[in-house]
């Protein structure tokens, strides 16, 4: 399996599906750098070749693009700032609901995890 | 959908008014504003502005960090009593 970046270990997939295993690179990215260094998006993860590897890094080097623990670093880092000010998108993240003004009502699963029942327990 | 740059932040006048003094005279006197859309820009720093949020003035402290903001995210609006907290007896 090669390895990008450091840690990075993306599996033996199409290569424009497997760099999205990075954490930064989606759809867009991937396609970019596939397009970009004319690299088969079809092929194998594990076929790419020493040279193709580095010019990736390189790429995403040259981009500035924030990946991995430097993007997560950033995003930690906003939320606590929004914490820290007490303003209202940061007591959402505090309490761990959405901060994007979506109903919580009903849905909003991701953010409050599994179901919990919630409400007066009526006295026998 | 975020406000078009050409037109520059959002404050209203009179707050605005209110701030330049305050900031000129260096009174830290708490302003009562009900105009909690306005943006919080640097002239802001350092004073103390009552924001309304629907029944009363809460007290806001602006910092450098709140510029960008608007006045009503830091006045909620809303009072979140716990559920089912009448189980006692």
């Amino acid at each position: 399996m090669p390895r990008l970046l450091g840690v990075d270990i993306p599996n033996n997939k199409r290569t424009e599906y497997a760099l999205r295993y990075i954490y930064g690179i989606g759809p867009t990215r991937a396609k970019k750098i596939v397009t970009e260094l004319e690299i088969d998006p079809a092929q194998r993860s594990q076929d790419l070749t020493e040279q193709q590897i580095n010019k990736i890094s390189e790429l995403i080097v040259s981009n500035q693009w924030m990946i991995e623990g430097d993007l997560r670093r950033d995003i930690a880092g906003n939320m606590k700032r929004l914490q820290a000010i007490q303003c209202y998108r940061g007591l959402r993240h505090r309490r761990g609901l959405p901060a994007r003004g979506q109903r919580t009502s009903t849905n909003a699963r991701t953010r409050k995890g599994g179901r919990k029942t919630v409400g007066v327990v009526s006295k026998k | 959908m975020a406000r078009s740059l050409k037109k520059g932040f959002f404050v209203d006048p009179k707050l605005m008014d209110r701030i330049e003094a305050a900031q000129k005279t260096n009174s830290r006197q708490p302003l009562n504003t009900w105009s909690r859309r306005s943006t919080i820009t640097p002239d802001f720093v350092g004073l103390t502005i009552h924001v309304h949020n629907g029944k009363s003035f809460l007290p806001v402290y602006v910092t450098e960090n709140m510029v960008g903001h608007k006045l009503g995210e830091f006045a909620p609006t809303r009072t979140f009593k716990s559920h089912g907290s009448s189980t006692k007896k």
